[in-house]
Order: structure tokens, then sequence, then C-alpha cells
């Protein structure tokens, strides 16, 4: 057991889970049939990922615990997903860039994954890098349609980045943990992904015409557990069920 | 002023697999051709449905008028010898 490797899959897993559940929130809410398509298949990506990773998590724990312990049965505390994946989806002009934010992150971390040194986590890359390269297509082209859209567009494209740039340096943060995972070859470094991350970004502003903001003060707590307010509200919706009927399968 | 609707509809035309034909398989909206491609692989492609997708803008599709259906297919009803089923088939060629 390597409680190191354990504490960065769950917050890989946790990463997932979460974005894919508050994608999953605009299921039948979406603003055209089309996007109510689109939203929750990303959804279902990541909550695919999520799944292979937690069994992954108990398989590396050897507790006896399943995914299901992992994504029901935890507390806030313990889920050590970053803050941005679960920022509320305010509107679609929010929903596209979280996505595409943590996307053009995971892009280059599954890419790099493909000569990780951990076999369980290399197979999932291949997979995942398919995915994910996907989701900055789509939600890339939606940015740059309302950036360069309408006034109205524009507005909300460029309010979203005010809300949610702030949170975007935590995706790059290196714990003791993770450290160990990147010394021993599992992981790639955080600055060389921080490096595609930057260019996909300013490659799509550019087109979108949005400025990349300067942010002084940067979010971040939900790596160690520490989360924001809505964090709490998402949980009790993703944990009725098991919580309500505890061991109900169907 | 431009009067083309902001999310015009378009046609989507899948192709199974290589070698196969792209078929009609629906239509959707979509800002532009990009998204419509987009829309088409979300909306059409869930199941493995196809590899290669097409799609046109409905307005570009001309349709033959209901109304002449009968003059246009109707003088065809009776000429079965356009069929090619008086041929025996060696079993070699296979499937034509």
């Amino acid at each position: 057991m390597n409680p190191a490797l354990l504490h960065s899959v769950v917050q890989i897993a946790d990463d997932h889970l979460i974005l894919g559940h508050r994608m999953s929130e605009w299921c039948g809410h979406a603003p055209m049939l089309e996007e109510d398509l689109s939203m929750p298949n990303m959804a279902l990506d990541m909550i695919g990922q999520a799944r292979t990773l937690y069994t992954y998590a108990a398989t590396i724990e050897n507790q006896g615990r399943t995914e299901d312990d992992f994504a029901y049965l935890r507390n806030d505390r313990e889920y050590l997903n970053c803050l941005l994946v679960e920022r509320p989806n305010g509107d679609f002009a929010h929903t596209m860039l979280r996505q595409l934010y943590f996307a053009a992150y995971m892009h280059p971390f599954w890419e790099a994954m493909h000569k990780s040194t951990d076999n369980t986590l290399q197979a999932l890359s291949f997979k995942a890098v398919k995915e994910i390269a996907y989701h900055i297509r789509h939600c890339g082209e939606w940015i740059v349609r309302l950036g360069d859209g309408t006034d109205e567009s524009h507005e909300r494209i460029n309010n979203a980045v005010s809300a949610l740039h702030p949170y975007t340096a935590e995706l790059f943060e290196v714990d003791e943990q993770r450290l160990a995972g990147i010394e021993l070859g599992i992981f790639p470094a955080q600055a060389q992904l921080r490096q595609v991350w930057d260019k996909t970004i300013d490659q799509i502003f550019h087109q979108a015409k949005i400025k990349v903001p300067r942010t002084d003060f940067n979010q971040s707590g939900g790596r160690k557990g520490l989360h924001t307010e809505d964090f709490g509200l998402l949980l009790s919706q993703l944990q009725y069920l098991q919580r309500a009927y505890p061991g109900s399968t169907w | 002023m431009s009067t083309e609707p902001s999310m015009p509809l378009w046609e989507v035309f899948i192709r199974p697999r290589v070698g196969l034909h792209h078929k009609h398989v629906g239509s959707l909206h979509a800002a532009d051709s990009t998204l419509a491609l987009q829309a088409a692989r979300d909306v059409y492609t869930r199941r493995e449905e196809g590899d290669s997708i097409w799609v046109v803008a409905s307005k570009n599709v001309h349709a033959s008028d209901p109304g002449k259906a009968a003059e246009n297919f109707d003088p065809a009803g009776d000429k079965i010898y356009r069929h090619p089923s008086f041929y025996d088939i060696p079993d070699d060629v296979g499937h034509m």
C-alpha cells in the first residue's frame, strides 16, 4: 500500500466525479436539445473515468472498500477535488469555461501518463485522452463563439473568466504526496502541464477576443479537503440515495 | 439586414463504416458547420453508429414537389424489366 499514491489518485478521481456531477445537473435544462445531449455525454466521460480511478484507489488501499464507498460514503472534508470543479454551473458560459479549464489541464496530463510507471493509470490514459480532447474542442469552439459573438455573449464569457480564473492555479499545486509520485515517474511534473495549459488557453482566448486575466489572489483548499459552501449542497444531492437507503442497488 | 436564423437547421448523414454510404439520419440546429458537426457527433453517434459524419445546411437541400409525385414516380411502376432480376447469378459471385 502506497498512501501517497492513494492520496493523489483520490484527488484526481474526485475532480472527475464532482465535475461530472456538476455537468450532469444540466441534463434536461440545456439551452438547446443538441447541448442537452452533449453535456451529459461529457458528464458520463468524467464519471466513467472517476469509476476507474476509484476502483484503483480501492485496490491500492486494500481495505475492502469499493468505488461506491469512495463516491457516496465520505464526508466533505474527505473529498480532495480542486475547488474549480465544484463551482456552481452558473450560465452556459460558466459551464463551458470551467470544463475547458479542466480539460486543458487533463489533456497534457493524460498524454504524459502514456509514459507513467504505473500500469493502471497508464492504461486509463489511452482512453481518457481521447475523451478529454473532445471536451477541449467542444468547449473551446463555444468559447470562441461566445467571446466573438454578441455583446451579451461577450459579457457573459468575460464574467465567467473573472469568476473562474482565480480557481485555475490550484490545478497545478504540488503537495508532498504528488511530489513523491512525480519522483517515482508515476505523474508528470506540474510545470510542464502548466506550459501546455497556458498555450491552449491563450490560443482559444485570442480567437475568442478575451483577455487572459492576471489574478493576484488565487483560490485554493479543495485539494486538502477545504471546500466552498456550494460543495455541501452538491454532496447532499449526490449522496442522497445512498445516505437515505444505505446499500440500495438497482 | 440578414434574415438568416441564428441557429439554422442542418441535415446529418452518417457513414456506418468504411465502404458504405453516408445515410441521412436526421437533423439538428447549430450556428455553423463546425458546431453542427460537433452536435451531430453528440446526438447521432452515441451508440457507435458510424465513423464519418456529413452535415448539410437544410436550405441547400432541394426537394421534389410532393404534388408531382404521381407524374414523377408512377411511370416507373410498370417497367418491371428495369429490375435485373431475370438473370441467374452464379453462387461464386456472392452477394451483389
